[in-house]
């Protein structure tokens, strides 16, 4: 659902280094399907919106995936918006080289 | 999970963009596409981080090289442009990303699609493509704003030996003389006429900005493209990453 | 142990006295969110303000248009570290929206078009502390700031300006908000850097 002229958001990909700090593995190739309205893409297809937190977002309902909050000294991570993500055999290796 | 790497060449792209080469200890390698989120640090303890993609193709040698446009409002790119000097360190985490990567494994043709400093991920892939023999054809679209703005523009003329990297160039606000178009983003037309037929099934990379990336997507879509097979990366509006 | 950037100092200003702690001065006006931006017809758009499952007061744009409005300057202070003094608007005070309203709450829940929420005490909403804004810099409230009316609450940091501003529940016990739910402060004082839960 895309609105005209909405360029705020990134995309999956722009929050992997943060996730990566807490996953070990790289979180945008993997697999995910949105709890609201059963959508499935991989995980760099979401919007991301960068506000005092990470907010990723179903690319086709909008609704939150995730939500990625760096308090401090802690980090916060709700995903209850996921109702799973696959990880392939391939993924859950070192990421590069 | 921070490295620190030393920067050991720089060299200006344009007027405004500049090629940072870093060697970094214990580089476990990367895949063409992936980047990495640099961080600075003030003496009293105040950072910032950015995401920069990597320009190079991996190498064996524990070296990367990124590519920082400097904008006129940033806090971190001024200083990558004109302040980090040969011997300085600089502080990585990464490499960064799964997705958005190309594998000289795969066999299928490779569209990619660059909105001005989009065109950074997608020069690890040419230069990995360049680097491999036999891999699969691939075709580069390159908007840019006008011919000053082009970067890597003499590597990308070079002719390839086995062609394997066609380029073609869209200019949205200037154009170099003789130029059979008038300024214009990119359109079905340009599509249609330039890039991989969507019959060839190629996998498709697309990365600039966030609205020239959803324009570039929409458009590859429309020309028949299956959506999965359109990777994006999205830069923020100017082009800067968060 | 982050490695010194040699010479980097970062966007700030030298030390001024008339920033909160942490917060450095910046000359634009940085857009976050946490969401796509609303587009609000104004044919469609009101304002409610409801108690339970009672709408005590609801204003389409008309109505509320016609209300008496004034003209704050304040500053904002952003959680993410940046600050904008002197900042010029134009809304309706919540002190006039809520002229005449009898309640025992002592909390309110805010909510903007879209899914976001900010919890705030009824009393920092009130003793013109807090305005409905439509005009910014002398022109109509930008979308992407909030347009077409946010709520404007300076004293405390600006995620609790709800933008796309739609309803205001009064409470009577409190209920944290999108962020406050989620790590953030549940009230968010800039002067006492109350920016994360435990702070």
């Amino acid at each position: 659902m895309r609105r005209p002229g909405d360029d705020r958001h990134l995309d999956g990909n722009a929050a992997a280094g943060q996730l990566s700090m807490i996953f070990g593995v790289d979180v945008t190739a993997a697999e995910g399907q949105c709890a609201h309205c059963g959508a499935i893409d991989r995980f760099a297809s979401a919007h991301l919106y960068v506000g005092p937190g990470l907010v990723a977002r179903c690319p086709l309902c909008e609704h939150v995936l995730l939500r990625l909050v760096a308090a401090g000294e802690e980090m916060l991570l709700d995903l209850r918006g996921l109702k799973y993500l696959r990880f392939h055999g391939s993924q859950l290796q070192e990421s590069g080289g | 999970m921070w490295r620190s790497g030393t920067v050991i060449a720089l060299r200006d792209e344009t007027a405004t963009a500049r090629t940072i080469t870093l060697q970094i200890p214990d580089w476990p390698g990367h895949l063409a596409g992936q980047h990495v989120d640099v961080r600075l640090t003030a003496p009293d303890g105040y950072s910032a981080v950015r995401s920069y993609s990597i320009a190079s193709a991996p190498d064996q040698d524990g070296r990367i090289e990124i590519t920082v446009e400097r904008l006129p409002d940033g806090e971190v790119s001024p200083y990558l442009t004109t302040q980090v000097a040969v011997g300085d360190p600089l502080e990585l985490r990464g490499p960064i990303g799964g997705w958005f990567v190309w594998r000289p494994e795969q066999p299928e043709p490779i569209q990619l699609v660059a909105g001005g400093s989009g065109i950074v991920p997608l020069m690890a892939m040419i230069r990995l493509r360049r680097a491999t023999h036999g891999g699969a054809p691939f075709r580069l679209l390159y908007s840019v704003r006008e011919p000053d703005a082009v970067w890597y523009g003499g590597e990308l003329q070079l002719p390839s030996s086995d062609s394997s990297v066609s380029v073609t160039y869209a200019y949205t606000r200037a154009v170099p003389e003789g130029w059979p178009r008038r300024p214009a983003r990119i359109d079905a037309a340009q599509i249609a006429s330039m890039t991989w037929p969507s019959r060839l099934r190629p996998t498709c990379y697309v990365c600039g900005p966030t609205s020239f990336v959803e324009r570039a997507a929409d458009l590859l879509a429309a020309a028949g493209n299956s959506p999965d097979r359109i990777r994006t990366e999205r830069f923020g509006p100017t082009g800067e990453r968060r | 142990m982050a490695i010194i950037s040699p010479g980097f100092s970062g966007r700030r200003a030298p030390t001024d006295s008339t920033l909160p702690p942490g917060q450095y001065l910046t000359a634009g006006f940085p857009v976050l969110s946490a969401g796509p931006t609303p587009h609000v017809p104004l044919e469609k758009w009101e304002l409610t303000i409801e108690e339970g499952t009672d709408v005590i007061r609801r204003w389409d744009w008309t109505s509320f248009r016609s209300l008496p409005t004034e003209t704050p300057t304040v500053d904002l202070h952003c959680v993410t570290r940046w600050s904008k003094l002197g900042t010029r608007w134009e809304g309706v005070s919540l002190d006039t929206l809520l002229a005449g309203v009898k309640t025992e709450a002592a909390f309110a829940l805010v909510y903007s078009y879209g899914d976001y929420s900010t919890n705030l005490p009824l009393e920092d909403l009130l003793n013109k502390q807090a305005w409905i804004a439509f005009r910014f810099d002398g022109a109509d409230l930008e979308p992407e700031h909030g347009g077409p009316a946010r709520l404007l609450v300076p004293h405390l940091y600006l995620w609790k300006s709800a933008k796309w501003v739609r309803r205001i529940k009064l409470m009577s016990r409190d209920a944290p908000g999108f962020w406050e739910a989620f790590g953030y402060h549940n009230y968010g004082d800039p002067w006492r850097e109350q920016r994360y839960r435990g702070d």
